[in-house]
């Protein structure tokens, strides 16, 4: 086990625990900032969307891992970030004008929406957003002239420092775009968590009683961390968009919602980890899935026949197999993992069994 | 003048008159404790303080500022800290995250600059570790510093919750039954520690106590009620050997 003497405040403030793990972090970018020169264009295309995906857990995340409000309706938030992102290169702004308020647009719808939807509660919450997400659909065909419609809309190809960026044409510029998205919201989002914002987020989640009476104004920090989720969200629908080259008014569907949401329960709430964790799932199941058909193939008899539904089905079922068993999702587990080998021999079965939670039906409110 | 006033203050939930015509004064330097059968209103009382409740009439002042005009979210920055009955940390956090939530009064970055986390947000972060440390020292908490709350004793989180409160820096600290569930050597823990948080800190204490025995040690005054009405307000002894008192605690004589 690994013993971390701290000496001072500013290695308590740090991220990072000790150089060990400065390293392992460091060796990871720099493995994927050269990705494009160790995978194919198809699987560099796989690494992009599973990193996109990441940018909208992390928005998610924000939100539901560490303020404790679920929301069924993030893909409302995707397609605001991507409409907004082409409406505005249409206009004929540059990129890197366009995306950053694209992003910044959405977060500020975010948050006003958020202002009368927060007075709800749980499942209330979860009800209101999911039908803001069924909405979505009808606003945007019913905002045709600037969405397109049903016909929907084609990503412009964009020019960053002269660079041509462009998923199918050179995909290893819009990989690094979306690496350098990743790495700036995740850096932001550490940042986040050590200050005072981050904390009085976690301080809503668990308790807001006594967050209030620590002085957190908890309407004004749902409202403010639903604005920062929805921006990050906008960023990551701004990407989706790009990526995927043609969108319309079904792309963003409630399923993308339900999937996003699902996503960061699987990788574990609570964790910017559990972002990745859940978007490595997510992305790399559709591959899972067709190799598992081909090996069962023989055994079922049958060819390469399509099941309709089968992914949504299998990612329902993994679900509510981490519900059951593993609620604190990969990340979680994997903790777990690393303790095990930390402590060896002296694992305890118990170690992380939550203790009773004392009178909790005695509730203030 | 005395430092927090409750001035005729009634309270009603539907029916029921949780607090009715209570007034009392806390001076500053004092601590002070509320004791009474369950149901009493003790708690509300607490909560009315907290401006979780707004009474239906009455005057609540905290050193000169009409509390009745403040949010419940702001009744921290005028001074004032509190500890639940029923515990009420962040319990999927550190305790040093949740000391660190108390000193959330005391913020002066903003979302900007946090996300960027200038020179200055550190300096706050290394000024807040500072006060911490020295709470968490005060109230030996070095061994469970980094825990997760979730998964500690509950003597522990007793102490956790009060530390938090004194993050906040407080003029007065609300106590809601400190010493409830505690071991004995835990009770006469909690007795130094409140008798220091008086001398050394200069915080007032209000607190809601069933121990008579505590209250008898650390309390200069002691205000009884009964169905949310005042009983008697005295000294421990003088309280304790009131016939009303006797009578809320015990019953009618046969
Ligand atoms: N939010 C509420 N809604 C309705 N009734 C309430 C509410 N809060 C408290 N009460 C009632 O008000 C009365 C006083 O409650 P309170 O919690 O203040 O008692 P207490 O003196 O703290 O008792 P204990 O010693 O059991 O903690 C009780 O009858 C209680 O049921
Ligand atoms: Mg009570």
């Amino acid at each position: 086990m690994r013993i971390v003497f701290k000496t001072d405040y500013v290695q308590d403030i740090r991220p990072w625990k000790d150089r060990y793990q400065l390293g392992l972090y460091l060796a990871l970018l720099a493995l994927a900032v050269a990705a494009p020169w160790l995978l194919d264009a198809f699987y560099l295309g796989e690494l992009t969307n599973v990193l996109i995906w990441a940018v909208a857990g992390l928005g998610l995340m924000v939100l539901t891992g560490h303020t404790g409000q679920a929301s069924l309706g993030h893909a409302a938030f995707l397609a605001c970030g991507c409409y907004a992102n082409i409406i505005l290169l249409e206009a004929g702004l540059p990129f890197l004008l366009a995306f950053p308020l694209a992003g910044l647009v959405t977060g500020v719808v975010g948050a006003l929406i958020a202002i009368p939807a927060l007075r709800l509660h749980g499942i209330y919450l979860a009800i209101f957003t999911l039908a803001l997400s069924i909405l979505t659909d009808d606003i945007i065909v019913l905002s045709e002239p600037w969405t397109g419609g049903v016909s929907g809309k084609y990503a412009p190809p964009i020019n960053l420092f002269g660079v041509m960026v462009d998923r199918w044409g050179t995909p290893a510029p819009f990989y690094w775009l979306t690496l350098a998205v990743v790495v700036l919201v995740t850096l932001g989002y550490i940042n986040l968590l050590r200050a005072p914002l981050g904390r009085s987020f976690i301080a809503v989640r668990d308790s807001e009683v006594s967050a209030q009476a620590m002085g957190v104004d908890i309407a004004r920090t749902k409202a403010v961390s639903f604005g920062l989720s929805c921006m990050v969200t906008g960023w990551a629908g701004a990407l989706m968009g790009l990526f995927a080259g043609a969108f319309n008014n079904e792309t963003f569907s409630v399923v993308i919602s339900i999937q996003l949401l699902m996503m960061i329960v699987i990788g574990g709430l609570g964790s910017i980890h559990g972002a990745f964790l859940g978007a490595i799932v997510i992305g790399f199941l559709p591959q899972f899935l067709s190799i598992a058909k081909e090996w069962l193939a023989p055994l079922t008899g049958g060819g390469s026949v399509a099941i309709p539904g089968l992914e949504f089905g299998v990612f329902g079922m993994i679900l509510i197999a981490f519900l059951l068993f593993e609620p604190m999702g990969l990340y979680g587990r994997w903790l777990k993992i690393r303790t095990w080998f930390e402590l060896f021999p002296f694992y305890r079965k118990d170690m992380f069994k939550r203790q009773k939670t004392y009178l909790r039906t005695e509730r203030l409110k | 003048m005395s430092l927090l006033a409750v001035e005729d203050v009634t309270l009603k939930f539907g029916g029921l008159t949780a607090v009715n015509r209570l007034s009392f004064a806390v001076d500053a330097g004092e601590i002070f404790a509320i004791v009474g059968p369950n149901g009493a209103g003790k708690s509300t009382v607490f909560n009315l303080i907290s401006r979780f409740y707004t009474p239906q009439s009455g005057a609540l002042r905290f050193d000169g500022h009409d509390l009745l005009a403040v949010r419940s979210s702001d009744v921290a920055a005028l001074g004032v800290a509190r500890t639940f009955q029923n515990i009420e940390l962040f319990d999927h956090a550190t305790v040093l995250q949740n000391l660190l939530v108390g000193r959330h009064r005391h913020r002066r970055s903003n979302i900007l600059s946090e996300i960027l986390f200038t020179p200055a947000v550190r300096r706050q972060e290394v000024e807040n570790r500072e006060r911490v440390e020295e709470i968490i020292d005060f109230l030996d908490l070095q061994p469970y510093r980094d825990k997760m709350i979730a998964g500690l004793p509950y003597g522990v989180r007793k102490v956790v919750e009060m530390a938090r409160a004194l993050a906040t820096d407080p003029r007065l600290l609300l106590l809601d039954e400190p010493a409830s569930g505690l071991s004995v050597e835990e009770t006469s823990d909690l007795r130094w520690w409140i008798e220091d948080i008086r001398r050394q800190m200069g915080i007032t204490v209000l607190m809601v106590e069933h121990d008579m025995g505590l209250v008898g040690q650390v309390c200069d005054r002691v205000l009884a009620m009964a169905d949310g009405a005042q009983l008697a307000l005295g000294t421990p002894a003088e309280v304790q050997a009131h016939p009303a008192v006797i009578e809320a605690y015990l019953g009618h004589p046969a």
